[in-house]
């Protein structure tokens, strides 16, 4: 094994981690979860349009693979006259991504919490939004954290696509360096290496939050 | 009894879900200050009345007047206008909205915020709804926790207390919202038999100092002691009414007898 190339194209993956993979992951998680959260709300809502049109997004992204999304919005949109830069093609690729999948989550712990949550809330006067934000939103999140932090793991790992689309996130760091050194084996086990890094501090992350929302439970 | 001084009347209401009608012209009057008990057998419609009453439900047809009066005879006296939501035309969420302002509920599971201190279920209501100042809704809370023995608690969370406590502090919350009408949905039949007592004792103070409420329970001997009239239903009719005495001691008809014998027997 080549030390010296390891050493020397660390430097170079971390700044692709740090400049590209990190900031994508967390700006397409952000969106992510406000799109879910929307289409989770109108998937619980009692209107048939709003409802109709939750389930076929969810069903579209949920049953297309991420790389056609991302293909769609980056070499599909020019053919129609919509031409997107790299960055956001990838981040609203991802976003929408994440907003099929957790709107799932999100709507399933909503629906988790009982019914006599919504009916204390409306007791106290609150209104069905102000409900959903101070009462059932709360106790839900709770319940979504562990299925939501698989899907960020997931995430991270997916914005390795993104090199496909010309985003120098790490792994396309890993690509260009390798294909100059042709150490191809090294430096594709040397990114995976950093993934593996993030997701298990993501991990760690994950658990210190259930602890603390974990704070008004019975153990 | 003046008009003015009524706080609940209710006419014709009726409501069904689907095919099963659950409540067939249901009356009922409480005058300021009174204490109405709803008994029945399981099924026989109460919970539907006390939510139809808080706007939980919405009745077919019917209605709801809340007079301008209520609170307790000695203490608050909210300023609300008088209400009336007639069901048999649409009713607005407005409407809705004014008819729950009105009322505050006790619910038989206490459906306590789970993740909120004790202090913060009971001031959501007031600081958040009602928009009132904090610090004079916290003075008022606390006040109404130490009566209550539960000052302590303030900070704690539910799931640290018995359950006879989250009912007491389901009873705070509902009187922080210093409504002009109490609604309790069996509050003590989700408690261990030892706990039942604090919590109905606690209510009887309520009823001593004014209170308006309408109370559903299985409890006779509380019934007898606190209310001021016993209404017995049955297929979502009212079968039986009158003095407390009355009804639970020498009731009329024959389907309040079996009911009553029944409850008894079951002691
Ligand atoms: N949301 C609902 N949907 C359908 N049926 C209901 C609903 N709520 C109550 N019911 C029915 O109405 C009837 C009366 O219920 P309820 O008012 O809870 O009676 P009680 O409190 O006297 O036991 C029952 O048959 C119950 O199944
Ligand atoms: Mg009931």
């Amino acid at each position: 094994m080549d030390f010296d190339l390891f050493w020397s194209s660390l430097g170079p993956l971390l700044l692709g981690a740090v400049k590209g993979t990190i900031p994508l992951a967390l700006a397409s998680f952000a969106l992510g979860l406000l799109i879910a959260l929307l289409v989770a709300v109108m998937r619980i809502s009692t209107s048939k349009l709003a409802n109709g049109v939750g389930r076929v997004y969810v069903s579209l992204i949920r049953g297309t693979p991420l790389l056609v999304q991302l293909f769609v919005i980056f070499y599909g949109l020019p053919a129609v006259g919509v031409k997107i830069d790299p960055w956001p093609s990838a981040i609203i690729a991802f976003s929408l991504n994440v907003g099929g999948y957790a709107a799932e989550v999100i709507r399933a712990a909503i629906l988790s919490v009982p019914q006599g949550q919504w009916e204390a809330g409306h007791m106290i006067g609150m209104s069905r939004n102000q409900t959903l934000l101070r009462i059932i939103l709360p106790q839900a999140a709770r319940v979504s954290v562990p299925p939501l932090s698989n899907t960020f793991i997931s995430l991270v790992k997916d914005t390795s696509l993104a090199s496909l689309i010309l985003v120098t996130e790490m792994f396309r760091v890993a690509q260009q360096v390798a294909a100059f050194s042709q150490e191809f084996m090294l430096l594709y086990l040397e990114a995976a290496m950093i993934y593996w890094v993030i997701c298990l501090a993501l991990s760690t992350a994950q658990t210190r939050v259930e602890k603390r929302l974990d704070r008004y439970v019975a153990h | 009894m003046s008009p003015t001084d009524s706080v609940l009347q209710v006419r014709g209401l009726s409501k069904s879900f689907g095919a099963n009608t659950v409540l067939r012209g249901i009356d009922l009057d409480v005058p300021r200050g009174k204490v109405v008990a709803l008994i029945g057998p399981s099924g026989s419609g109460k919970t539907t009345i006390l939510r139809s009453l808080n706007g939980l439900e919405l009745p077919d047809a019917g209605s709801v007047t809340v007079g301008a009066s209520g609170g307790t005879s000695t203490g608050v006296e909210p300023q609300r206008p008088s209400l009336t939501l007639d069901f048999d035309a649409k009713v607005s969420p407005k409407e809705v909205a004014a008819l729950r302002d009105r009322s505050a509920m006790v619910f038989q599971h206490y459906n306590l915020f789970p993740h909120m201190t004790v202090l913060q279920n009971v001031i959501e209501g007031p600081v958040r709804v009602q928009k009132r100042p904090r610090a004079e809704v916290v003075a008022e809370a606390d006040a109404l926790l130490k009566r209550v023995g539960l000052f302590e608690k303030r900070d704690s969370y539910p799931f640290e207390l018995s359950g006879g406590q989250q009912q007491r502090v389901g009873i705070v919350r509902a009187l922080a919202l210093k409504p002009q009408l109490l609604l309790f949905d069996e509050p003590t039949s989700a408690l261990d038999p030892e706990l039942v007592d604090d919590v109905l004792a606690v209510i009887k103070e309520l009823a001593d100092e004014g209170w308006t409420m309408v109370i559903v329970t299985h409890e006779l001997a509380f019934a007898r002691q606190t209310a001021d009239e016993v209404v017995f239903m049955d297929g979502g009719v009212v079968v039986e009414r009158g003095p407390a005495s009355q009804v639970l001691r020498k009731p009329q008809e024959e389907r309040t007898q079996q009911f009553i014998r029944r409850l008894l027997h079951e002691i």
